[in-house]
């Protein structure tokens, strides 16, 4: 692969650009990474994706790629011989698929952020929400070391950077994760055993300051 | 592909995510039974094939559950690889189908949900919003047969809801988003859907959607009271 040029345009805390950054690891593809301020984005950002104007985008010889679903499976198919994300069976594909789907509609969905941003019922509610969407992963994940089998693969890319923002989730919360999902967080830690992982994700402590200053900066107790 | 193959979906007339699959099913000449759901009395097999969400299209083939219309379509893809071919070869062309796809889903018909489902200013504010996501999408049409290119694909499949479905929407709810005077080339997109046998089979009657859209309307009506 000669001249290549991947760049990806990101911002520390997201779990969106950690699922591109630990794709581009797991291929061992060098890249420039630019943070964005996402209350000042740039002008290669709003050229880069005018529809969503968000980050993480992936500039791959001049030609951008957005939505990172979309960016880890082009960064799959560009890169196939190292680290395969998804598998080659059609069947085993759609599992893969339709978890990764799952992630985003429930573990990002509206009710995972009540979990730090709301108090009383409504947290609780949300809270109750989040375990049940753990638990319908751990189910899924069952015996396996990863939900790719012996090694990493599309959804443990996809739900993996999650983990970053569980203890702010726990502080903000009042509950501990690893008591209601033992398994995931068991998977989670040996995920972060990788260094495509471990390097990828910023540090629990960094996140929760994060949180802390967007609950801040919105007004939220 | 032999005789032994089975293959169901579980659908529902009226759902456009539903007849997308029955659309790329046609078109790949894979014959399979439809089961009409009630979504008000969900059948113990609808529950069994997708216990996560319980929701319409499942595709079950060979006893293998499929849910979620954008994965089975790419499952369908994957699985018959005769023509058409709904998704290109090129890794660069598979990602921008892909994320059409989700603009469609995740934006057009997330926000025309909320057209349906507010009154006032709640509602002019997605009517705004929705007009500026379908304007994104005629630019992308502008100028090409399909979304795919040179034959119909798989953003032209998940497109398929502005065929029948979304103006019978508006007609049921009075209101115009979507004319040919606004968006020449949706329209002239449709006039080539339209002239596919497969897209015309796959048509939601429309007498039959506007009584079902205004009684869904109503009983939303009452309930928010």
């Amino acid at each position: 692969m000669a001249d290549e040029d991947v760049v990806l345009l990101d911002f520390w805390p997201s779990p969106f650009g950690m699922r591109v950054r630990i794709a581009l690891a797991e291929k061992e593809i060098k890249y420039e990474y630019k943070e964005e301020d996402l209350r000042n984005k740039s002008d290669l950002l709003l050229k880069m994706n005018p529809i969503h104007k968000k980050i993480p985008i992936l500039i791959h010889n001049g030609k951008p790629v957005c939505e990172s679903l979309v960016q880890v499976q082009y960064i799959d198919e560009i890169w196939p011989h190292k680290s395969p994300l998804l598998p080659t069976d059609p069947y085993q594909r759609a599992i893969a698929r339709f978890w990764g789907d799952f992630v985003d509609k429930k573990i990002y969905g509206l009710e995972s952020g009540k979990v730090w941003t709301t108090k009383g019922e409504e947290q609780e509610a949300a809270k109750k929400e989040f375990i049940e969407c753990l638990k319908l992963l751990e189910g899924e994940l069952g015996n396996k070391a990863y939900f790719g089998g012996e090694n990493l693969g599309y959804v443990d890319v996809v739900l993996v950077p999650f983990y970053s923002w569980f203890y702010a989730y726990e502080k903000c919360g009042n509950f501990s994760i690893e008591t209601e999902c033992p398994k995931l967080i068991a998977w989670a830690k040996r995920c972060m055993e990788k260094d495509s992982v471990s390097k990828s994700l910023p540090d629990q402590d960094k996140i929760y300051d994060y949180v802390l200053h967007l609950k801040k900066v919105f007004g939220i107790e | 592909m032999g005789d032994d193959e089975e293959v169901k979906v579980f659908g529902m007339w009226a759902s456009p995510y539903s007849r997308r699959v029955e659309l790329a099913l046609k078109l790949k000449g894979i014959p399979y039974e439809y089961i009409e759901e009630d979504l008000s009395n969900k059948s113990a097999l609808l529950i069994q094939h997708n216990p996560v969400h319980q929701k319409i299209p499942v595709l079950v083939h060979n006893g293998k559950s499929i849910p979620e219309s954008l994965v089975i379509l790419e499952y369908i893809d994957e699985t018959w690889r005769n023509n058409p071919i709904l998704l290109s070869q090129d890794p660069y062309d598979r990602a921008m189908a892909r994320f059409w796809a989700k603009f469609i889903d995740e934006k057009i018909l997330s926000t025309t949900r909320k057209v349906s489902f507010t009154t006032g200013k709640e509602q002019e504010h997605a009517i705004e919003e929705v007009t500026e996501q379908l304007k994104l999408l005629e630019n992308e049409v502008k100028g090409k047969a399909y979304f795919g290119g040179e034959g119909i694909g798989y953003v032209d499949i998940v497109a398929n809801f502005l065929v029948f479905w979304f103006g019978n929407l508006q007609e049921a709810l009075g209101i115009n988003i979507f004319s040919q005077h606004k968006f020449p080339f949706i329209f002239e997109w449709i006039q080539k859907q339209l002239k596919i046998d497969m897209v015309d089979e796959c048509r939601i009657p429309k007498d039959k959607h506007l009584t079902y859209i205004q009684t869904r309307l109503a009983a939303f009506k009452s309930a928010s009271k």
